[in-house]
């Protein structure tokens, strides 16, 4: 979980200075040109790594639920009373609905952006799918309320991750944990400043 | 009956290594064909279960917790005693044998002593081995703190919780052998008799404590590693499940019982809050190297501790023995703080409870110094009392903690029924009338590991194999008794539940066979526990039934043998008409009111042999031998 | 010292096979100077006179080392204090009039004997497993012969300190048992006696507690927070570090 949470929080930044393109005041020129690099078929080693992303996405998901399910199971019976949150933080113990949540937005995401600019035959540039997915203010919210899930996950997953790898030191462990707090929010707050974006801020870029 | 001690012949330094020569040995290959039954899974059971194993012996470990992990050893918070000498300060083997019979005040044997220290070394190089953390120097190297009654430092520790580290290695050891299949061990199991078959201990019937089944074990010997009976006075810093029930047992199958009445007391626990109270805590004797003892002058004055003047304390403990003040040993600094409060003196709510004062230590050398030494300790005296011992001074009050009595036991530590063996608190050994600090842990490790090994190949080399199963008539009759005895106690379905009972029992033990005691007290209180007894067997009751988990139940049949154990030490506590160690009989002092040694009359172990139901226990004595420590009165003054 | 009356909500379960329940109980004139281990006493002691059946619970030696004791009450592992055990716990934490839940420790590994009792069995075998050194008794080296940096004991000690309770897999929403693990491949990897078998050791122990049907570490804290003894998550990383390093380093059998 650890090593492919890490993964996939490399993709995250990626993906996200990809998105920050779209706030460039170009009428999405920047961001075109990136969406047609990491499109092209012929760009092998990023066909590759993105093999790897989605093979590590979906091993992240059915390992955490496999978890889920035997951890469980190993419980057994629940308390009556349990105050969890005296010990554990909210963000620890519900990874599995954060994901889940996570899940589906991602199927939903892929669906209306890569399945259609990749693997069908758009007859719009991305960057019009963006902008007009956003003036939906529907798809928007789900996607905003995504990503405070997201942080939520990522705030738990960061440290969680060093801890997995037996990172940890009382002179470095302070630091991972409260730079992973940060980091995550910053993160998220980055996606979700798209659709605010679009759905308040510039609402008329693509007509 | 002759009682023989088997001590060997020949200079105190050769006696063990002699008798290890003389032993019989049995083949290797033989001792696989070999069971031996521990109960019991403190220090001395999990080590002893875990040397027989490693030796090729096949054991079978029962103990009445969860886990053998949990037996009190684990308690133990100072230290254990080895003559390593790593501080240079003059110790040997000589100097911790000649501390330990003198702290005895002369009551233990020579040669069992001797031993004691003489293996005391290898416990220690034995445990690091294991992975005990003890306590080390900035270099690398063991640290050893002072204790009681040694003028040298070689008192080895861990943090404050020796004994949990100490039993965690033993336990472990154990646990290996389990996990290799040459123990096997049997928790809670409440073991309710021993079989003895032809003269010899063969097995044992218990109780299993889930399902209620009564089951008998054979073997080809029988280990006891009970620990000891304080829990005769209800309160006591014993755990609440310690009981004598398997010694017992063992004394009215034919095991002598000697000096029931060496019971140690220690002054510094926490006092008593209310009826409810269910166990006492101990607080480490350390206290006393910087904390003063003391009561108001004035019996009438009720002002909060720190509106008392100067002038109007009494520092007693200071006033009386001008050299050692607070730290005089375990038994005077008790017996002084109950006359205090026999005076009425005490202090607190209940008024049973003297005051040790930390104030002008902290003056003197500021209260992080005083952190640093004590921290935990006043930090589980607040969780207790809700008191900070920095600002308010603590109170503390006397308590039962250790028995040097228990099952005699020859140098084998074999009792006097053979293949029966006693390791650890549960024989009377080595402690004579008094123990001192750190040296419980050092014994029960020593029979455990290096002693029991040896002694019981002798006797193994001796025995024949047979092919007796638990069908045998013995085992039978056995069940039999012990069904018979938990039906009994169902049924009596009287109106006092076992702690009220346990409680009144306690009482009567504290009041008149406790810190200072007489003939007029005992007489009564032999009378008294005979009644409460009768009164037991008349008006306990116990809800449920044998087939379940029963505390109650487990309790009572523990409590049943605390009331015929209790008769006896206050027997044997009026027959020896002296004062020493542990054991003050108030027509046997000093004009200074101190303890006074009769060696012409008592110089002897005196072992008791049961008689039947009701009558008197018969008195054995064995003669002690002082060859090389001359027995001298002890003065704290 | 104040008196308080209770109300009491107590698992009750006649053995391993009962569905078990909740049952209620008033209890009057509580003094605040008992622990909460003694309210239980009173408690069956008032039990027994009325001719019901007394509460079943684990303890020993009260003094917080044993281990034995453990209940779950008001939603955590050893009550509402930090660092102490279930016979550490006084009444004066507790207000007049208040409603304490008390449950047994809840674990797939751990199941209910009676009442607030369970069986902790999987522990010991987790340690027959290979939570030892194997060294027989003789022949030991002297034991100042091999120093140990003092550093590196005191962490060895901070492990050892686990009183082997349960309040980590019952503070644990997964049940896994991984701070008890822990704790002793840490104590004894720090040593320098601990460290000839420790590629065998930490592969038995996490085997064995997997087999006892523990969950897995997903790293909540919760076990290390309600441990009594304040057993460090640093053990648990170093559990992990050392998993690595023996699935690297150990050879095929």
């Amino acid at each position: 979980m650890a090593l492919t949470g890490l993964f996939l929080y490399i993709f995250l930044i990626e993906h996200l200075i990809a998105n920050l393109l779209l706030l460039n005041n170009d009428n999405g020129e920047a961001y075109t040109i990136y969406a047609e690099v990491l499109g092209s078929a012929y760009n092998i080693p990023l066909r590759i790594i993105e093999f790897g992303l989605f093979f590590f996405l979906l091993y992240h998901a059915t390992n955490g639920t496999r978890l889920w399910i035997t951890n469980r199971n190993a419980k057994g019976i629940h308390y009556f009373v349990n105050r969890a949150s005296e010990n554990s933080t909210f963000f620890s113990r519900f990874m599995i609905q954060s994901g889940s949540v996570i899940f589906i937005f991602l199927v939903i995401h892929l669906r209306s952006f890569f399945v259609h600019y990749r693997l069908e035959t758009p007859d719009d540039t991305m960057y019009q799918g963006v902008v007009k997915a956003f003036e939906n203010p529907l798809y928007s919210w789900f996607y905003i309320i995504a990503m405070i899930l997201l942080a939520f996950h990522l705030v738990h997953a960061f440290q969680s991750a060093f801890q997995t790898l037996g990172l940890r030191h009382n002179k470095y462990t302070p630091f991972i944990k409260s730079f992973g707090v940060i980091f995550s929010i910053l993160i998220c707050a980055g996606f979700a400043l798209i659709p605010v974006y679009f759905l308040y801020i510039n609402n008329t870029g693509g007509h | 009956m002759k009682l023989d001690s088997k001590i060997p012949a020949g200079n105190l330094a050769e006696k063990w290594s002699n008798q290890k020569f003389n032993y019989k040995l049995v083949n290797p290959a033989n001792k696989r064909k070999y069971e031996i039954i521990v109960v019991g899974t403190g220090l001395a059971g999990a080590a002893a279960a875990a040397s027989l194993a490693e030796l090729g012996y096949k054991v079978k470990a029962f103990c009445y917790q969860d886990s053998p992990r949990r037996a009190h050893s684990i308690a133990a918070q100072g230290g254990i005693n080895a003559a390593k000498n790593y501080q240079n300060d003059g110790d040997s083997v000589f100097r911790l044998f000649y501390d330990t019979v003198k702290g005895g005040d002369y009551r233990s044997r020579e040669a069992n002593v001797y031993r004691l220290a003489e293996v005391s070394s290898n416990i220690i190089d034995q445990c690091v081995a294991q992975g005990v953390p003890f306590a080390r120097e900035y270099g690398g190297l063991l640290d050893n703190r002072s204790f009681g009654g040694a003028q040298v430092s070689r008192t080895f520790y861990a943090r404050g919780e020796t004994g949990q580290q100490l039993l965690l290695g033993a336990y472990s050891a154990m646990m290996r052998q389990v996990g290799l299949g040459n123990v096997e061990i049997f928790p809670r199991s409440d073991v309710q008799d021993i079989v003895v078959i032809d003269g010899r201990a063969r097995g044992i019937v218990l109780r299993d404590m889930v399902s209620g089944k009564i089951e008998s074990y054979i073997a080809d010997a029988v280990i006891l590693a009970t620990g000891g009976y304080a829990n005769v006075f209800y309160l006591s810093t014993n755990a609440k499940g310690c009981n004598a029930t398997a010694i017992w047992r063992a004394h009215k199958k034919g095991a002598l019982f000697a000096n029931p009445c060496f019971t140690q007391i220690h002054p510094t626990c926490i006092p008593v809050s209310g009826s409810y109270q269910s166990k006492l805590t101990l607080m480490s004797e350390s206290l006393r190297n910087d904390g003063r003892i003391w009561v108001p002058k004035d019996p009438n004055d009720k002002r909060p501790p720190n509106e008392i003047p100067e002038s109007e304390r009494d520092y007693f403990l200071e006033r009386k023995y001008p050299s050692f003040g607070n730290l005089v040993p375990r038994d005077v600094a008790s017996r002084n703080a109950k006359e205090m409060i026999d005076d009425g003196k005490g202090v607190g709510l209940t008024g049973k409870a003297v005051y040790l004062d930390f104030a002008e230590a902290i003056q003197r050398l500021g209260k992080d110094s005083i952190t640093e030494k004590y921290g935990n300790l006043f930090e589980m005296y607040e969780q207790i009392t809700n008191e900070d011992p920095y600002k308010v001074p603590m109170r503390i009050y006397p308590a039962s903690h250790y028995t040097m009595g228990g099952l005699w036991v020859d140098y084998n530590l074999m009792t006097t029924i053979p293949g029966l063996f006693a390791l650890g608190e549960c024989n009377f050994s080595d402690h004579g009338a008094n123990r001192l600090g750190a040296s419980a842990l050092m014994q029960g490790l020593a029979d455990g590991y290096f002693i029991i090994s040896y002694c019981i190949g002798d006797y193994l080399a001796q025995s024949k194999k047979d092919k007796l199963t638990t069908d045998a008539p013995e085992f039978k009759q056995a069940e039999k008794d012990v069904s018979d005895k938990i039906n009994r106690l169902l049924n009596v379905n009287g109106s006092k539940t076992v702690d009220e009972l346990h409680r009144e029992l306690g009482m009567v033990m504290w009041d008149y066979v406790g810190m200072s005691r007489n003939a007029e007290g005992l007489t009564k209180a032999k009378k008294m526990i005979k009644d409460i007894r009768e009164d037991f067997w008349k008006n306990v009751k116990i809800i449920g039934t044998n087939e379940e988990i029963n505390q109650s139940l487990e309790k009572a049949a523990r409590v049943a043998d605390f009331l015929e154990l209790g008769e006896l030490i206050a027997e044997d506590a009026l027959q020896r008409m002296e004062s020493c160690g542990g054991h003050f009989r108030e027509e046997s002092q000093t004009e200074e009111n101190e303890a006074k040694r009769d060696d012409e009359n008592f110089s002897h172990v005196a072992a008791w042999q049961y008689n039947g139901a009701d009558k008197p226990e018969v008195l054995h004595k064995e003669q002690l031998q002082f060859e090389f420590v001359k027995p001298s009165q002890r003065s704290y003054k | 010292m104040a008196l308080l009356n209770l109300h009491l909500k107590v698992w009750r379960q006649k053995n391993n096979e009962d569905e078990g329940r909740f049952v209620d109980y008033n209890i009057q004139d509580i003094s605040t100077e008992m622990s909460i281990l003694e309210m239980l006493d009173v408690l069956n002691e008032k039990l027994i006179k009325e001719g019901q059946e007394p509460v079943a619970f684990e303890h020993d030696c009260r003094e917080g080392i044993c281990g034995c004791c453990g209940i779950f009450i008001n939603g955590r592992a050893h009550g509402p204090l930090k660092r102490i055990t279930t016979c550490q716990l006084y009444m004066r934490h507790f207000k007049d009039g208040e409603t304490i839940v008390l449950e047994p420790w809840r674990a797939k590994g751990f199941p209910v004997l009676k009442d607030l009792m369970v069986d902790r069995s999987a522990f010991d075998r987790i340690i027959a497993a290979g939570g030892f050194v194997a060294v027989n008794t003789g022949g030991a080296p002297d034991a100042n012969a091999v120093p140990i940096p003092k550093h590196n004991l005191e962490k060895a000690l901070d492990a050892a300190e686990c009183i082997g309770c349960g309040a980590c897999v019952a503070a644990c929403k997964n049940a896994s048992a991984m701070l008890f693990v822990s704790a002793k491949v840490s104590h004894l990897v720090r040593l320098p006696q601990g460290k000839p078998e420790r590629e065998k050791r930490v592969f038995a122990m996490l085997n064995q507690m997997e087999k006892e049907g523990f969950g897995s570490c997903t790293n909540t804290e919760a076990c290390s927070a309600e441990c009594p003894k304040g057993i460090s998550m640093d053990v648990i990383a170093q559990l992990r570090r050392e998993y690595f390093r023996a699935s690297v380093r150990q050879e095929k059998e």
